[in-house]
């Protein structure tokens, strides 16, 4: 019979909205990324004798929810997002036209990177774990982590630059200049 | 496994093309790139943060609750 600290159980509710959030960058689906959610709520009340108090809890739940995500990774592949992408569907606002604009370019270039980099990225630069935790997560060194976050930096830099410059023009500032002098 | 940190050293600064003319205006552009990329990260993760905990999820912890049995009276009866 489990009866379950209360502050432990509040504790893993406010952990939900970012497990979401990780699971979406992780499966590219937010059905999936809900099943896995769910997955990793269930495993996680029925293992929670194994977690240690005053220990990480939010850093406990995405590392079940990633170990989930990986064993179904063997089976099934990532499904690729529609040209919107898993985090369009979950879009509440409406950004200003240049603001979406630039929010596609990122989300297609975020489908582009290696898994292991965009999940090393997201757990660093958005869910807010350090070096060290995302290490633990990843079960991998924190040098590691480093090495993905940074290739993962510098590949969205490069992706981002093209697109700019396509939907630019590197010479956008001299045209203007010339189009200036003429009129 | 071959791990991820060799391949990290092969990609460097300096193995990148030497492009001198525009060597400070892709400095900057790229550090201002860099600086995009860290808000549209977050701005993209804190929508679905903040759609709070859907209630599929609220059912199931109940569900969960409901399992591990009702408090007895002994455990659940002082207030």
């Amino acid at each position: 019979m489990s009866q379950f600290d209360p502050a432990l159980r509040d504790e893993i509710i406010a952990a939900i909205p970012n497990l979401r959030a990780f699971a979406i960058s992780l499966s590219g689906s937010v059905d999936r990324a809900d099943d896995l959610v769910q997955e990793t709520l269930l495993r996680a009340f029925a293992n929670i004798s194994s977690f240690r108090p005053g220990t990480n809890l939010p850093a406990w739940l995405f590392t079940i929810l990633r170990n989930l995500f990986r064993s179904e990774y063997r089976k099934r592949r990532r499904e690729v997002p529609d040209s919107d992408g898993a985090f369009a569907a979950t879009l509440t606002t409406n950004p200003d036209q240049a603001t979406h604009l630039d929010f596609e370019d990122f989300r297609t270039a975020l489908d582009k990177l290696p898994p292991d980099q965009r999940e090393a990225l997201v757990l660093v630069g958005a869910s807010g774990f350090s070096y060290e935790e995302a290490a633990d997560i990843c079960q991998c060194a924190v040098g590691t982590i480093k090495s993905r976050v940074n290739r993962a930096r510098k590949r969205l830099g490069e992706l981002l630059a093209i697109e700019d410059a396509e939907d630019f023009g590197p010479d956008k500032t001299t045209r203007a200049v010339l189009a200036a002098e003429r009129a | 496994m071959n791990d991820d940190q060799s391949e990290g050293q092969s990609v460097t600064a300096d193995s990148l093309p030497h492009t001198p003319i525009r060597g400070d205006r892709a400095t900057a552009l790229g550090s201002d790139i860099q600086a995009k990329i860290g808000q549209h990260l977050r701005a993209m993760y804190d929508d679905v943060v903040r759609q709070g905990v859907p209630d599929r999820f609220m059912d199931l912890l109940s569900q969960l609750d409901k399992n591990a049995g009702p408090k007895t009276s002994e455990d659940g009866g002082s207030r």
